[in-house]
């Protein structure tokens, strides 16, 4: 074993150059010729920064309200409600959101209530929705904001986000894109 | 078709096609074989020798190989206590984050070594940049050492009868640099430029929207997440692991970290037979492995795709499948194929919280970090694989009545014990240590995030991913406590180490043997006929050790639902 030891030490010297300082600094220099040079997809509007990736909380009903989120969205930490399957307390809550859904969307049939809307995420900062939970929205949306529902509509059928080259993954949108939108048709 | 399974079907199909040219270039590689990458690696390799001190043409033995490959694990071990134990002081630490307790930089650090990147702190609050290149740098190397144990055994069959089984360094470095470098720079690069973010700033403060204040990690994520993929390692750079917006962006960037983690355990079962020359002999080991994965990913996306009974029963509209702790942007489909692909090998990155799957799609998870050895870890898949194929060459030899054989070298007592031991280890490791944590139940149960059966199976589960150095976790265990740490972190080394020396050296010692040439009564181990055997060997031992467990959590969870 003694003989090993100093070879050790040197390959793990040697080695750590190679793959914890020169492999990340070729990573980071490839960075700088992407787009947003590594610092996540960013968005600005109206001069305000935002990140595109990472969700939102949107629970005011003038917007298009995002998932249920484990970290109320605070992008400080991460992580879901990892509540298994069959834990009462969990489907109590579920319950409750359908419940509040259905109170702030009178318009709105139980069986038309997409599950992602009332679920929580595995990040807590998903941000995306499913086209259906973007359509069953349009009611209240259409009222508070008094926007007629098939601008509504089209501003959804526009924001959708198709499967990968239509082919592979399933369709979605994107919360923060979407409310953007959403306030801009109203100054227009 | 429904996109998300074109998708699914395109992931693997597509990662296979690659694997097998691979595999080729792997087995060029240890073989010292010309590739095109000669004219970048050999000066680089060349310096690292020399810097090292190190004669890579020096041939070692299959004690040799061991004592080295444990020697310089543990000086990895010493230093990763110290980095992390320190590192509030050293640079690179934007966000003011603590020092690691004892207890805990003693975990994460076995935990990175060996392969499993179990984590018990959320990378956001727990490590500074400096401890995430540190373990970034223990992917690479903990990858390096199961795949350099793998070409041990490559050696050992490849001639006919040897004691010179290679230069452990040399399989250690030109696995790190000629395997996982180019991948991991290939996918880093992908990642980058779809919005992952690689930058040494600390968090930023955005305003939302709607108005809130809130913050966001950040960090130099791409380059980690690469090579957690590329090794199976698996340990997230985020809480979240995979499953947060900045890991893996997009659709895309899920397929690309899918090929990531399957591509280097998939080539190296082909990478066997084109360096073995028994081409034949890994067909038959991947056939059986596929059907294995296929058995268990199948009713897994199935599962998922049709969702929560519980929440069905509600009256919504579930057709969108279980999606509580997955994300949108992967569907439930590719999230329930991901969740079997990162049990079977073991990575354990997750792109959805585990806990929160189905009662049968959790089992079928543990199913696979149980049996460890469809496909498996970079490297150590085989290895698991291995003992499997002599336990059925042993009770194949029995039933006709011949001295086993294996590979023209017979297997006796001394092989067959080691290969028991091994065997018996795995159920051991998980049993004992779930009994021991049901037992005390202000360790155990006190930890729970969900009552009853689901409550067990996290326990199953925390003890089954360390000995299966997977990694993964049903995160609702409150894990970061004495016992979880220092537990889990013993059976993270024996869970380990054992099953490498254990395969090495019958490896070994079969490779000294004298060789048989073929005959009429030779056992044909490249067929059909011999896959079934091997198959139901692992079945009998997965099912008869580990189904009084399964029966407890997942299963009695899945009947108290209907």
């Amino acid at each position: 074993m003694k003989k090993h030891i100093l070879p050790a030490i040197k390959l793990t010297a040697v080695t750590i150059l190679l793959f914890a300082l020169l492999y990340p600094l070729a990573v980071w220099m490839i960075a700088q010729i992407s787009p947003n040079k590594g610092k996540g997809d960013i968005l600005i509007h109206h001069g305000k920064k935002y990140y595109s990736n990472i969700g939102q909380s949107f629970t005011n009903d003038e917007y298009f309200w995002s998932r249920p989120s484990a970290v109320a969205y605070n992008a400080a930490g991460s992580g879901g409600s990892n509540k298994g399957p069959s834990n009462e307390e969990y489907l109590l809550e579920v319950q409750e959101r359908i419940d509040t859904f259905l109170l702030k969307n009178p318009a709105v049939r139980k069986e038309d209530i997409p599950v992602d809307i009332v679920t929580a995420s595995g990040s807590g900062l998903d941000p995306n929705i499913s086209i259906e939970a973007a359509k069953v929205q349009v009611k209240r949306i259409s009222k508070i904001r008094a926007i007629e529902e098939p601008i509504l509509e089209k501003l959804i059928a526009d924001l959708t986000e198709q499967p990968l080259v239509g082919l592979f993954g399933p369709s979605k949108i994107n919360v923060l894109k979407l409310n953007i939108a959403l306030d801009e048709i109203q100054q227009n | 078709m429904n996109t998300e399974i074109i998708g699914i079907l395109a992931m693997f199909l597509g990662t296979l096609a690659l694997a097998i040219p691979f595999g080729k270039y792997i087995a060029k590689v240890y073989g010292k074989e010309e590739t095109l990458l000669d004219p970048i690696f050999n000066p680089i390799e060349k310096l690292c020798y020399k810097l090292s001190g190190i004669n890579p043409n020096k041939e070692m033995n299959w004690k040799e190989h061991l004592v080295a490959l444990l020697t310089i694990n543990m000086i990895w071990f010493v230093l990763g206590m110290f980095f992390l134990m320190t590192q509030q002081w050293l640079p690179l630490n934007p966000d003011g984050n603590p020092n690691m307790s004892a207890d805990l930089a003693f975990n994460t650090t076995i935990s990175f070594v060996v392969n499993c990147n179990l984590q018990h702190y959320s990378g956001e609050s727990g490590v500074s940049y400096f401890s995430q290149m540190w373990l970034m740098f223990l992917q690479f190397v903990s990858a390096g050492t199961g795949l350099a144990a793998a070409a041990i055994l490559f050696r050992a069959f490849r001639e006919k009868a040897t004691d010179e089984l290679g230069n452990f360094y040399e399989f250690l470095l030109k696995s790190c640099t000629r395997i996982l470098l180019p991948l991991s720079l290939v996918i880093a690069s992908i990642l980058v430029f779809n919005g992952t973010p690689m930058t040494f700033e600390g968090k930023d403060q955005i305003i939302s929207l709607q108005g809130d204040t809130v913050e966001v990690s950040t960090g130099p994520v791409a380059s980690f997440v690469a090579i957690k993929h590329v090794g199976t390692n698996g340990g997230g750079f985020f809480g979240a692991n995979g499953a947060h917006p900045f890991e893996n962006p997009s659709y895309f960037s899920n397929m690309v970290e899918m090929f990531g983690q399957l591509i280097v355990p998939l080539a190296m079962i082909f990478a066997f037979g084109y360096f073995t020359r028994k081409r034949k002999f890994s067909w038959m080991i991947f056939g059986v492995m596929t059907l294995g994965f296929l058995l268990l990913t199948i009713p897994n996306v199935t599962m998922e795709m049709k969702g929560n009974p519980a929440i069905s029963a509600m009256g919504i509209d579930n057709s969108l499948g279980a999606t509580e702790g997955k994300e949108i942007r992967f569907g439930a489909a590719a999230t329930g194929f991901w969740s079997i692909v990162t049990t079977v090998i073991s990575t354990g990155s997750i792109n959805s919280m585990h806990d929160s799957s189905m009662p049968l799609s959790g089992m079928n998870q543990l199913i696979a970090m149980m049996i460890n050895a469809f496909y498996g870890g970079c490297g150590v898949g085989l290895l698991n694989f291995f003992i499997f194929i002599i336990l059925a060459v042993f009770i194949s030899g029995l039933m006709v009545g011949r001295t086993p054989e294996f590979m023209g070298k017979k297997v006796e007592a001394k092989e067959m014990k080691i290969a028991m031991i091994i065997a018996l280890l795995h159920p051991f490791l998980i049993l004992v240590g779930t009994a021991l944590a049901t037992a005390f139940p202000e360790q155990g149960a006190a930890t729970l995030n969900n009552p009853g059966f689901h409550g067990f199976s996290e326990i199953l589960y925390e003890y089954t991913s360390s000995a299966a150095n997977n990694g993964s976790g049903f995160e609702g265990l409150g894990d970061n406590n004495l016992w979880w740490n220092i537990s889990t972190g013993f059976i993270l080394i024996l869970g380990r180490f054992l099953p490498i020396i254990g395969p090495i050296a019958i490896a070994g010692l079969l490779a000294s043997k004298k060789y048989i040439p073929t005959g009429n009564g030779t056992l044909k181990t490249d067929t059909g006929t011999f896959g079934i055997m091997v198959f139901a060997v692992i079945v009998i031992i997965a099912a008869l050790s580990f189904f009084p467990a399964l029966t407890l959590g997942p299963i009695a969870e899945y009947f108290s639902m209907k």
